[in-house]
C-alpha cells in the first residue's frame, strides 16, 4: 500500500477545558476524494485548522508528503501544496479578481508577472469567472464569490485542497456547479477533502467518508455505507432514529 | 515602474534648477514643509493604507530620524546625505522593532504602541544632555553648495529628491507582489496565510520601509530649521498629519498621500502665514472629522464614485443614439 500523501496522527486539540478534537488518526492518499461529515461542534473545522496550520495541536503530528509539518505555520504549508476555502468566503476585498488570484501565485509560484498573468486567467476559466476579471472581488455574487474562494485555492497549484462548505447557502444548481468543479480539480490530480453539511453532496462526491463527533472520529467507511451506520445515524438523528 | 521612476528622477533633477530661477527663499521656505509631508504622508500610507495598520505615532519616526541626523553631524561631522541614510535605518528599525513587539496579535495594539512610542523617545531625548535636552540642540551645518544660493534652497531640491524617491518607493509596493501581498493581508489575513503570504514577516517589512521613511523625512529638519528641539520634533500636528493626509487624498494609491499632503500642508502653510500657526491644529481636525464623515475614501475615492454613476448614464447616452 503506498504512503498516504496526508497523515494525521493522534491530532488533539483543546480550548481552555474545551476538548474540541481528538485525538484523531486520518490518511488521505494522493487524487483521493474524501468527505467529512459531523454535527456543528463536532470538531471539523478545529481538524482543518490543525492540518492547514491555523491552529497548532496541542498533541499529535501531522505529515504531508513524507515531511512533519505540524509545527510550519499555514503559510508554508500553502507553498507546499495544502490549499483550503473557508466556510465564509473571505474575497480580498478592494482587488478585481484577476489579482485575487495573484497573490497565491506572488507567494507560492514565484514565476514572472506575465506568467501568473496567464495561468490566472485559465484558473478563471476553468471556474467560470473569466467574465468577471476586472470587477471588484466584493462585488461578486455568493456562487461566484465561492467559485473565486477555490479559484485563488487553485491558483497556488495544490496537491491537496479541502473545501470547507463550499457550498453552503447555493441552490441545487449552484451546488452542482461547485460539485462539477471539484469533480474537474480531482481528475486533474489533486487529492479533494470535502467538509459539508449538504448530504447529498457529499454522498455524490467521496469516495469515503468520515463521521466526526464531539471531536472524534466515531466511522469511516464509503458513502452507502455510511449513511446506515447506527453510530452515524444517533450523532444526527438521535437515540431513536439508530434503533429503527 | 521604469517609466514612472525616469520620471520621478527627472523632476527630482529638474528641480535642482529652480534656485536658479526662482530669487525669493520663502518659496523654498514653504515648499519644503509641503514636500516633508508629501515624504510623512507617502511614507505612512506604506503600512496605513497598504496593510491597515494605522500609525499614530509619525512624530516618532519624525523626530527620531531628526534627532539622528542631529547625532551623527554631532558626533561625526557627517554630511547631510549620511545623515539620512542613518535616519532612514533607524526609522527602519524602530518600525521593525514595533512591528514585532505588536503586530503578531491582531488588533489595535499597534496603534496603541506607535502613541507610547512617541512619548517613550520624547522622555529619552527631553534626558539625553548630549542631545540638547528639553531645551533644545542648536544645529550649524555646514553651508550649503554655492549653486543652491543658500540652505533652505538646498535642503529644499533634498526634500524633492526623498519625495521622489519616497513616491517611487510606494508606486512599487503597491504595484508589485509586495503591495499585493499587503492588500490581501488588510482583506483577511487568515486568507492571506492561506494563500502563502508570510503575514507578519511582510508587515515587518512594510513597518520597516514606513518606518525608514519617515525618519528621513526628519533626517534634513536640523540643517533646515537649524534647531532642533523635542517639542518641534516629536509635535502632534506631525502625527495628525501622516494621518490626515492619506486619508483627505485616498489611501489606495500612491498618489492618495502626494495630493492630500500638497493640498493640507499648502493650506497650513497659508495659514500660518495669515492667521496663526496653531490655526494649524484645528484646519487638521476639521478637515479629517469631514472627510470621515463624507468622503471616508478619499478625493481619489470620491473621483471613483464619480466615474461609477456616471458610467450607466454613458450607457442609456450610447443606447439612445443606437435606436
Amino acid at each position: 500500500m503506498s504512503e498516504a500523501l496526508l497523515q494525521v496522527r493522534g491530532v488533539a486539540k483543546s480550548f481552555g477545558a474545551i476538548k474540541a478534537l481528538g485525538p484523531v488518526d486520518l490518511d488521505l492518499g494522493a487524487r483521493e476524494r474524501l468527505g467529512i461529515i459531523g454535527p456543528n461542534g463536532s470538531g471539523k473545522t478545529t481538524l482543518i485548522n490543525c492540518i492547514t496550520g491555523f491552529f497548532r495541536p496541542d498533541r499529535g503530528t501531522i505529515v504531508y508528503k513524507g515531511e512533519d509539518i505540524t509545527g510550519e505555520p499555514a503559510y508554508i504549508r500553502a507553498r507546499k501544496g495544502l490549499a483550503r476555502s473557508f466556510q465564509i468566503p473571505r474575497p480580498f476585498t478592494g482587488m478585481t479578481v484577476l489579482e485575487n488570484l495573484l497573490v497565491p501565485m506572488d507567494y507560492c509560484i514565484h514565476a514572472s508577472e506575465k506568467t501568473e498573468r496567464q495561468r490566472a486567467e485559465a484558473v478563471l476559466q476553468s471556474v467560470g469567472l473569466e467574465g468577471q476579471r476586472d470587477a471588484l472581488a466584493e462585488t461578486l455574487s455568493q456562487l461566484e464569490q465561492r467559485k473565486l474562494e477555490l479559484a485563488r485555492a487553485l491558483a497556488a497549484n495544490p496537491q491537496v485542497l479541502i473545501a470547507d462548505e463550499a457550498m453552503a447557502g447555493l441552490s441545487n444548481s449552484e451546488i452542482d456547479d461547485i460539485l462539477s468543479l471539484l469533480f474537474a480539480l480531482n481528475a486533474s490530480g489533486v487529492a479533494v477533502i470535502m467538509i459539508e453539511h449538504i448530504m447529498h453532496a457529499v454522498m455524490r462526491f467521496s469516495q469515503r467518508v468520515i463521521c466526526l463527533e464531539t471531536g472524534r472520529i466515531i466511522a469511516q467507511a464509503p458513502p452507502a455505507e455510511i449513511v446506515r451506520n447506527p453510530k452515524v445515524q444517533k450523532a444526527y438523528f438521535g437515540e431513536q432514529a439508530a434503533h429503527r | 515602474m521604469l517609466p514612472f521612476t525616469l520620471i520621478a528622477a527627472a523632476i527630482a533633477l529638474g528641480g535642482l534648477m529652480l534656485p536658479q530661477l526662482i530669487g525669493n527663499p520663502y518659496y523654498f521656505y514653504a515648499g519644503y514643509g509641503v514636500l516633508q509631508y508629501v515624504v510623512i504622508a507617502t511614507g505612512w500610507n506604506i503600512l496605513g493604507g497598504g496593510a491597515g495598520y494605522t500609525n499614530f505615532g509619525a512624530s516618532a519616526f519624525f523626530g527620531g530620524g531628526a534627532y539622528m541626523a542631529a547625532l551623527l553631524f554631532k558626533a561625526f561631522d557627517a554630511p547631510l546625505f549620511v545623515q539620512i541614510l542613518g535616519a532612514a535605518a533607524a526609522g527602519m528599525l524602530l518600525g521593525v522593532i514595533t512591528g514585532y513587539l505588536t503586530l503578531r496579535i491582531q488588533g489595535v495594539y499597534f496603534a496603541i504602541a506607535t502613541v507610547a512610542l512617541v512619548v517613550m523617545l520624547d522622555t529619552v531625548v527631553q534626558n539625553t544632555e548630549y542631545l540638547g535636552g528639553a531645551s533644545g540642540l542648536a544645529v550649524l551645518a555646514a553651508p550649503a553648495p554655492a549653486w543652491f544660493g543658500g540652505q533652505t534652497q538646498y535642503v529644499f531640491c533634498i526634500m524633492l529628491g526623498l519625495a521622489c524617491g519616497a513616491v517611487v518607493l510606494a508606486r512599487w509596493v503597491e504595484v508589485s507582489w509586495v503591495g499585493r501581498g499587503l492588500r490581501a493581508i488588510k482583506a483577511s489575513e487568515p486568507a492571506a496565510e492561506a494563500c502563502g503570504v508570510p503575514t507578519l514577516k511582510l508587515k515587518l517589512f512594510a513597518c520597516a520601509l514606513s518606518g525608514g521613511v519617515m525618519a528621513a523625512a526628519g533626517a534634513p529638519y536640523p540643517t533646515y530649521s537649524a534647531y532642533l528641539d523635542p517639542v518641534s520634533a516629536f509635535n502632534l500636528t506631525i502625527g495628525l498629519n501622516a494621518l490626515a493626509m492619506p486619508l483627505i487624498g485616498g489611501t489606495r494609491s500612491w498618489i492618495g498621500p502626494v495630493i492630500g499632503a500638497v493640498l493640507l500642508a499648502s493650506v497650513q502653510q497659508i495659514a500660518t502665514v495669515t492667521i496663526s500657526s496653531e490655526f494649524n491644529i484645528l484646519v487638521v481636525g476639521v478637515v479629517l472629522i469631514a472627510f470621515v464623515v463624507a468622503a471616508p475614501e478619499g478625493l481619489l475615492g470620491l473621483v471613483h464614485r464619480s466615474k461609477r454613476k456616471l458610467q450607466p448614464e454613458f450607457g442609456k447616452i450610447d443606447a439612445q443614439t443606437r435606436s
